[in-house]
């Protein structure tokens, strides 16, 4: 059974906007994080799946260099998030506002 | 890959071994490390050199990339950029840790990141010189681990910067799944013929990269981190990410509008007039009201996004100009200005606010003369080269028919004289609070020269950019 393209891109959308309303709706710094990881996962399964509908492999190519980035990230954002948390013992992000005039 | 790819390619790759042997000096050498900024200087010099003496233009790199003198001119702004941030590190490391070879390596990263962004010639290369130039600002921004300020513009950044990498990432899945490819001729061909699975998954692809642009550039209401992350990073950091980032983004979505969507700008120019009008005046009318000096700085940073976005939506090779002309200009002064910031400051992110600057012209007259010159020159006073760039951008656009456009940003600008001056009256005008001297370090003289050549020098002799400047735009067409 082949599935047609546009149910797949509707998971992608879907996926996408879970991320997003995540970022924009969670506390802790973590779980902002993971979920702008859903976002970019949302874009590897829109590229895999145009990649299959186009029939070439530029789509592919793009989630190995999407996927190396998304390591990079994690791991400065993971240490960032840790000197954070030895300074001010939490990861809320919306504890986090000393910076105001 | 042939000779010829990695020739085009030298600067960059100069840059790399640069980096990387400085990595490798932190390892093998103890503290102090005072050489290092030579190192880091002497990369940049050499990179220069291969910009200016290989002038190589065509495809390379299987068309990932393109070499034009639009790119050589980016390149010119992005080594100046560096080494004035290098030349303004180096005072402030030493006073407030040991130096490091990992900093300058960091800043060396972005710079190639920087310079691939306006090379890139396919969404690949966009997106990856955009990451390149992104992952080592969260890291520079977070470098003073122990103070708070610095964690909260590292950990802003680097959230907001992931969480627009996804919308730029799923713009670029949809243009690519309505074209089937990411290459910016392809791309052009297949719109010009209308070749695409639906010209709405086009757009609405474009409109997430313009979303993912927004927020590298901090137009309103994407510009919401920019305040706090150049308030919190260190200074002298604070200088590249308020410069930097801009003139790479700008320079690429230059690119783009005007290699690859120039045909269907009836769609999305009234979103970019919106953008642009919003952004210079939040910009502005916040800036008004902020006393540190950092904060000032950055939504004056945020205003001017909003002058530079007129150059986008114009799209004529005079607008075009108009922008490199405009990127250049603020991109060096406000660099500079960051920087005496960061000399005029105390320990502990102390001496920021307005009142700090009061008689500093009698502290020290080189520091606050140049300060003033920076200020004028972002405000827009003539002769300075801040006018003439704001004249050339707002010429553009009153030519391509925005004329409400161009009254709402020379409204702007009056309305920016204000803060501008504010510091400049304090320096000059008040009497010193304390008797704490202020002293400029000989290392940073060559980056207040520059500001005086292009601050002061192009606005008399303008013409000496104007050619070049002329010939960058010719060649993105």
């Amino acid at each position: 059974m082949v599935v047609p393209l546009h149910h797949i891109i509707a998971i992608a959308s879907l996926l996408f906007s879970i991320g997003v309303l995540g970022v924009l709706f969670r506390r802790n710094a973590i779980i902002v994080f993971m979920s702008i990881e859903i976002m970019l996962n949302a874009v590897n399964l829109a590229f895999v799946a145009f990649s299959n509908y186009h029939g070439n492999v530029h789509g592919q190519v793009f989630v190995f260099f999407t996927m190396t980035l998304a390591a990079a990230e994690v791991a400065v954002g993971l240490a960032i998030i840790i000197s954070l948390f030895r300074n001010l013992q939490t990861s809320d992000i919306t504890e986090i506002h000393n910076l105001k005039n | 890959m042939t000779w010829l790819d990695i020739n085009s390619t030298l600067p960059e790759l100069i840059i790399l071994a640069t980096a990387l042997l400085l990595l490798m000096l932190e390892v093998l050498s103890t503290p102090p490390r005072n050489s290092f900024i030579w190192v880091a200087l002497a990369g940049m010099g050499l990179s220069l050199a291969s910009v200016l003496g290989t002038p190589l233009s065509g495809n390379y790199y299987g068309n990932m990339i393109a070499l034009s003198t639009f790119t050589r001119f980016i390149d010119v702004i992005t080594i100046a950029l560096v080494m004035c941030t290098f030349l303004f590190s180096a005072p402030y490391l030493r006073r407030t840790l040991e130096e490091r070879g990992e900093y300058y390596a960091l800043i060396l990263f972005a710079a190639v990141g920087m310079m691939l962004m306006a090379k890139a010639h396919d969404l690949t290369m966009t997106f990856l010189g955009l990451e390149l130039l992104s992952v080592p600002l969260y890291i520079l921004a977070g470098f003073y681990r122990n103070r708070i300020s610095s964690n909260e513009a590292s950990i802003k950044y680097l959230l907001l910067g992931a969480f627009s990498t996804g919308f730029f990432l799923f713009g670029i899945a949809l243009i690519y799944g309505s074209i089937g490819s990411t290459n910016y001729d392809i791309i052009q061909q297949a719109i010009v013929n209308g070749q695409e699975l639906s010209r709405g998954l086009t757009l609405a692809g474009f409109a997430l990269l313009l979303i993912g642009f927004a927020f590298k550039v901090a137009l309103a209401p994407f510009h919401m981190y920019a305040p706090d992350v150049y308030q919190g990073a260190p200074t002298a950091i604070t200088a590249f990410l308020s410069t930097g980032p801009k003139v790479a983004a700008f320079a690429a979505l230059l690119k783009l509008v005007i290699v690859v969507f120039a045909v269907t700008t009836r769609h999305w120019w009234g979103v970019m007039w919106l953008l642009s009008v919003l952004t210079m005046t939040v910009g502005n009318v916040t800036a008004l009201v902020q006393d540190n000096l950092k904060r000032m700085l950055a939504f004056s940073g945020v205003a001017h996004a909003g002058y530079l976005a007129i150059g986008i939506l114009v799209g004529t090779s005079d607008g075009a100009f108009g922008l490199l002309f405009y990127l250049a200009i603020y991109s060096v002064t406000t660099l500079v200005a960051f920087g005496l910031v960061a000399l005029v400051e105390r320990e502990q992110e102390d001496g920021l606010e307005v009142s700090s600057y009061r008689g500093l012209a009698q502290k020290n007259p080189f520091i606050a003369a140049a300060f003033a010159l920076a200020l004028l020159s972002l405000a827009g006073f003539p002769p300075t080269a801040g006018f003439t760039a704001k004249f050339f951008v707002f010429n553009s656009a009153v030519e391509a028919g925005y004329i409400w456009l161009v009254i709402i940003a020379v409204i702007n600008s009056l309305i920016s004289v204000y803060y501008y001056l504010r510091p400049v009256v304090a320096m000059y005008m008040r009497e010193p609070e304390d008797d704490r001297r202020v002293t400029l370090p000989p290392i940073t003289v060559p980056a207040l020269v520059l500001l005086v050549l292009v601050a002061l020098g192009l606005g008399i002799m303008p013409f000496t950019l104007v050619q070049s400047g002329v010939s960058a735009a010719a060649s993105l067409f």
